[in-house]
């Protein structure tokens, strides 16, 4: 008994002496991990030009989004298809509108939808997975019970009602996206707490008079860091297509506003029409988007990881 | 080995001899039959029921029609002919029919279809306890007490049909009614087999307990995947029934289900919007387009919760001349739909649309007249007219919406807004009058004008846009007992014309890929009522 | 341990009644009921039928209709929309179909994903982690309404090796483009997860002194890392096998397979109250069921978790 907690209370010692000397220069270490990685350095250019397409593409467009060109709209296979000449670079879509206007537009969209909707479920996930999984018993036993609920209540019910309630904005589809993307989030990091409030660690923390708070601040979040973010990454992808379904509803956009869930499920569907470049384009943006989001994941969980250094 | 090899040789000339009967030709054509006589065709989903009372989708009908046979079916080009009943007499106040039923009719389990087995389905229709939505059908029918027995104050016994003997039944109605034995080819008004009803309850209609009196019977159910029946050998007509079996393929998708049809799975499928000219010129034979009993059109909210905009005919007028039709119907659905400049569509019998102003004019001088009506209603580019469409969620609506809105706004700078509803929504906030403008469609529940023209009166469920018009009221009414309804539909349609109440887009076509071996396809059918008895496989 | 798991199967009753109570009240407040159609039913009519559903009754009653029918007579009500069956019926045909094309989707998925994850992880920054990772991203990027199409216009027009859609008593040849279709996407995702943990794990001091111990690596991944590995892995994988074996609404639409997931969304659409609460308690206990398997796990992916 009393060996152990005089080895606790050492490594006690010894955790928060290293805090203390590295503490300040944490993130500047993290940042230059993150540098030194090459292919998440790249993943950020090619993310950032991304961006630029999407904040200077409309200058270099020669139509707005919502225009139709009726002169070719009746022959969209024949006439439609990308090209320098006619300043449609993208080709047309099916009702003849500026596939590179519409393309830009939409991936802005879900740029925002994707980073936005990932980035709730990382913040409420995360905040409802710790405190579950840390102070467990019966308050973690509520709030897991209340997730398993929310989890089986059927989702098309709650975006049909949010409509009916708040009405269609751009809010209120991220609030829909909020609403469901945080479930399993706070799954995976309440199973993570559980196993990471056992070791010596937080033991040797506690019994060197660290606060609970300090605790989950100092040594529980940080140590769930890589799992988390490399689950945000994933749900980037997944949120910019839950857009396409919630738009079906009536919630989210409306047209002439599109996203790149939309711009795909249309290409997807005509795909053996000879309009393949309706799917391509759209089709390139997303892929692009994931993989950025995986190599960035990557470098940011290996920028962080406390044990790295 | 020698008796072996015999037998095999037997089994083979047998089998070459039995495709050689079956290669039969067709009785009246002459033409080659194939040996497969099935037909498959693509159904969009699962169909509401096979009770022929309680059965309210297109597609469930049309199952219906193929197991249960009513008093009178439709032909081809849908005219009556004879189905159980062999014929029908009027009493001189048009009041009472009288069927005579043929004595050949069974049931599929070899019972007799008697008269007593149409009055219980039609007892059966009207009673609030079967909870049919297509109670309202009978009353429709004007049968007498229909109304009171609905509404349960009287019993179903008290409604006016009857069978004086097995052979005759006996209908009494409240109206004369001229289109009442068109009426009877409704599944609403097939018999039902009390028997098997009373022993089964609710599980009735499964293959295993069905008992029909159509020309097929149902076999298989797989719910969101087939539906499958085949030929009643104990029809009465069975002989001269060609197709031996009819395959429902549940596909919901209706790219994946035209790619099905092109990797040969499907005889029949729709056309998705705007793939038609291509399909037509890839495969000249299969795709084919005929006119529906269909409209299409937008909704003007002329209630107080309505925009002030749309209380000046100007404006309404104006949003419909600036509609090129053309453009809708050419490049957007594409499947040979007619432009519509009237509310009830030129391929309904005994009508034909009166020539309106609009509809002789160019586009360009339309155009040139929205732009004068509008500025004259006060909108210009310093004050636009705005506003919200809303229209359900589906591609092809969103297209036309789409476009109307471009349209408006391109000649017009009118800012429309496209609001899509999930359906359930829509329709409860399009009934509630929460919209400016809204989209609507229907189709001909029997093939006269009055099923059109009907919607838009002051006392109607499905007027949305609560357009309300003495005169037009007065000529609807009038219409019903009318010898001669030309020219009061005609004036009615002008009303229309001048009230601009909707902004009629197209008119439905029925849009099929189907296969050139399937034969006697009813594409001059405008309701689309099909029987797969009339159908047949041909050689290839 | 069993005093543990039989108080969380006594917290489901209450668990899943909150889920029904909630999804009844949800259900009806939402706009438009299963009889609202495009051409509205005459009043009487209306009221006819709503009275035949027990729609008529104040919703307390109804709830409790319901659920006493549930309990007395494990009978989940009609359908309103498909007027010839009953809730029971739907399940019990749709949700063996789910039930077959899931859990062969969530085996290929999660044996194959962790595979991949974990080789790449072991060969970091070799081509076979290359390999992995965008095997991952491909089957991220190609979600389950483009793999639809694509694997149907392949097998079936192109090639016309598979027939295009349904499911004939689930036979083989009409299981590979559901489970296909439905497996790549989760298969990127474990994939991913795997390879991070992977590598978290075998970065951390446990695995760095057992390498200094000397230890052979195989027996380092078997015998140490792999068990902390999975935890998260086994997270994620809950709430998917529950999606999962309920059936997928892409693969039924694209696939005519039959199944409940077309159910479960489908009856939200049209308001088909009855199925729709069959299916969502189903869900729900299902729910209820894997999470409490997947926290069974975690002790026995790591011994020191108790409860």
């Amino acid at each position: 008994m009393f060996g152990k907690s005089e080895k606790a209370a050492e490594l006690a010692a010894d955790v928060t002496d290293f805090n203390a000397i590295r503490g300040r220069s944490l993130f500047r270490d993290a940042m230059d991990r993150f540098l030194r990685n090459k292919a998440a350095m790249a993943s950020v250019v090619v993310l950032l030009l991304i961006i630029a397409f999407v904040l200077f593409g409309p200058l270099f467009a020669q139509y707005s989004n919502e225009e139709i060109d009726w002169a070719r709209m009746g022959d969209i296979k024949g006439m439609g298809a990308p090209s320098l000449e006619t300043g449609h670079y993208f080709g047309l879509d099916e009702l003849g509108r500026d596939l590179f206007a519409r393309t830009i537009q939409a991936t802005r969209t879900s740029l925002l939808v994707g980073l936005i909707g990932a980035g709730m479920a990382l913040i409420v996930g995360t905040a409802w997975g710790v405190i579950a999984g840390y102070y467990g018993g019966r308050l973690d036993s509520v709030m897991m019970r209340f997730v398993d609920i929310m989890l089986a209540i059927p989702l098309t019910l709650i975006l049909i009602l949010i409509l009916v309630i708040a009405g269609r904005n751009f809010v209120t589809l991220f609030v829909a996206l909020g609403a469901v993307s945080w479930l399993t989030m706070s799954r995976i990091v309440r199973g993570q707490t559980l196993t990471l409030k056992t070791r010596e660690f937080i033991e040797a923390a506690r019994a060197g008079g660290v606060s609970e708070t300090g605790i989950i601040f100092r040594h529980i979040l940080p140590n769930l860091i890589g799992v988390v973010i490399v689950y945000a990454s994933l749900l980037v992808p997944e949120m910019i297509l839950a857009e396409s379904f919630i738009s079906f509803l009536g919630l989210g956009i409306s047209e002439p506003m599109t996203s790149l869930g939309r711009l795909i499920a249309e290409g997807a569907g005509t795909m053996n029409y000879g309009t393949l470049w309706q799917l391509l384009f759209p089709l390139f943006f997303y892929v692009t988007i994931i993989i950025t989001m995986f190599f960035i994941g990557d470098g940011l969980r290996d920028a962080l990881d406390p044990k790295d250094r | 080995m020698k008796p072996i090899a015999k037998l095999a040789i037997a089994a083979l000339l047998s089998g070459t001899a039995l495709s050689g009967v079956q290669a039969a030709t067709h009785p009246e054509t002459g033409e080659e039959l194939a040996a497969d006589q099935t037909f498959t065709y693509r159904l969009l989903d699962d169909i509401s029921s096979f009770d022929p009372q309680v059965v309210e989708d297109v597609d469930g009908s049309s199952v219906s029609r193929d197991l249960f046979e009513g008093l009178m079916n439709q032909d081809e080009d849908g005219n009556l002919v004879p189905g159980v009943a062999t014929g029908y007499e009027v009493s001189d106040d048009k009041l009472t029919y009288t069927f005579t039923l043929r004595d050949t009719a069974v049931w599929s389990n070899g019972d007799p279809v008697v008269a007593g087995d149409f009055v219980y389905g039609w007892r059966r229709a009207a009673d609030p306890a079967t909870a049919s939505p297509y109670q309202w059908f009978i009353e429709l029918m004007s049968i007498e007490n229909a109304s009171a027995v609905i509404a349960g104050d009287m019993a179903p016994e008290d409604l006016g049909v009857s069978a004086p003997d097995d052979h005759t039944l006996v209908v009494k109605l409240t109206t004369p009614l001229p289109y009442f034995p068109q009426m009877t080819t409704h599944s609403t008004t097939f018999p039902a087999p009390q028997k098997v009803i009373e022993e089964f309850g609710a599980e009735w209609t499964r293959p295993e307990n069905i008992v029909s009196n159509g020309a097929y019977v149902l076999t298989e159910y797989m719910p969101g995947e087939r539906i499958v029946r085949e030929r009643n050998t104990s029809y009465w007509d069975n002989e001269n029934t060609i197709i031996d079996r009819t395959v429902g393929l549940i596909i919901n998708d209706e790219n994946v289900a035209l790619t099905r049809y092109l990797a040969g799975e499907l005889d029949r499928t729709d056309v998705p919007a705007g793939q038609y000219p291509r399909l037509k010129e890839e495969h000249p034979d299969e795709a084919i387009s005929f006119p529906r009993l269909c409209n299409y059109y937008y909704t003007f909210n002329l209630s107080d919760s309505g925009p002030e905009a749309f209380k000046n005919p100007m404006v309404r007028e104006a949003l419909s001349l600036a509609v090129d039709r053309k453009v809708i119907v050419e490049n957007v659905m594409a499947g040979g739909q007619p432009e519509a400049y009237s509310f009830t569509p030129e391929a309904v019998a005994g009508f034909t649309p009166p020539s309106s102003a609009m509809a002789e004019m160019t586009q360009a001088e339309r155009d040139a007249r929205a732009k004068e009506l509008l500025a004259e209603a006060g909108y210009s580019s310093d004050n636009p007219l705005s506003f919200e469409m809303v229209y359900n969620t589906s591609e092809a609506h969103e297209k036309v919406a789409v476009v109307l809105s471009q349209m408006w706004k391109q000649k017009l700078g009118v800012q429309a807004t496209l609001a899509n509803m999930e359906w359930k929504v829509f329709l409860e906030e399009r009934g509630n009058q929460n919209f400016d403008m809204a989209r609507g469609a229907w189709c001909g529940d029997y093939n006269e004008a009055s099923t059109f023209l009907d919607l838009i009166t002051t006392p109607s469920g499905y007027n949305d846009g609560k357009f309300s018009n003495a005169e037009y009221d007065q000529l609807i009414a009038d219409a019903k007992t009318a010898e001669d309804t030309t020219p009061l539909y005609t004036r009615a349609e002008e009303i229309i014309a001048e009230e601009t109440p909707v902004i009629p887009i197209y008119h439905y076509a029925g849009v099929y890929m189907m296969d050139s071996d399937v034969g006697n396809w009813p594409v001059d059918n405008v309701e689309q009522n099909w029987y797969s008895k009339n159908l047949y496989k041909l050689a290839e | 341990m069993l005093a543990y798991v039989v108080r969380r199967l006594l917290v489901a009753i209450p668990t899943i009644l909150l889920l029904v109570i909630a999804s009844f009240f949800l259900m009806h407040t939402a706009p438009g009921g299963p009889f609202t159609s495009e051409r509205p039913l005459p009043p009487a009519v209306l009221a006819n039928i709503q009275a035949q559903y027990g729609l008529d009754q104040p919703l307390w009653k109804q709830l409790w209709d319901y659920l006493y029918n549930i309990v007395v007579h494990f009978d989940f009500g009609p359908s309103f929309v498909q007027k010839d069956r009953s809730v029971n019926d739907i399940i019990a045909r749709g949700f063996p179909i789910s039930l077959t094309y899931g859990t062969l989707s969530f085996l290929a998925a999660s044996l194959v994903g962790v595979a991949l994850g974990i080789a790449a992880a072991i060969r970091h920054n070799t081509w076979l982690d290359y390999f992995a990772v965008s095997l991952g991203i491909a089957a991220q990027a190609l979600p389950n309404f483009i793999m639809g199409p694509i694997l149907i216009l392949t097998f079936t027009l192109w090639l016309g090796l598979l027939p295009g859609g349904g499911w004939n008593g689930g036979q083989w040849e009409y299981l590979i483009m559901p489970v296909i279709a439905l497996s790549t996407s989760y298969m990127g995702n474990i994939a991913r997860i795997t390879r991070s943990s992977m590598l978290e794990i075998l970065n951390s001091n446990f695995i760095r002194t057992a390498r200094a111990k000397g230890l052979p690596t195989r027996s380092i991944i078997w015998r140490h890392a792999m068990k902390p590995t999975l935890l998260p892995v086994v997270s994620y994988l809950g709430p998917v096998f529950v999606y999962v074996l309920t059936g997928s609404v892409f693969v039924d639409l694209y696939f005519s397979t039959g199944g409940l997931g077309q159910s479960y969304v489908s009856s939200a659409l049209t308001r088909d109250y009855a199925v729709l609460l069959g299916v969502t308690i189903l869900y729900g206990a299902l729910t209820v069921v894997v999470n409490l398997l997947t926290d069974l796990a975690y002790a026995w992916f790591d011994p020191k978790i108790r409860y």
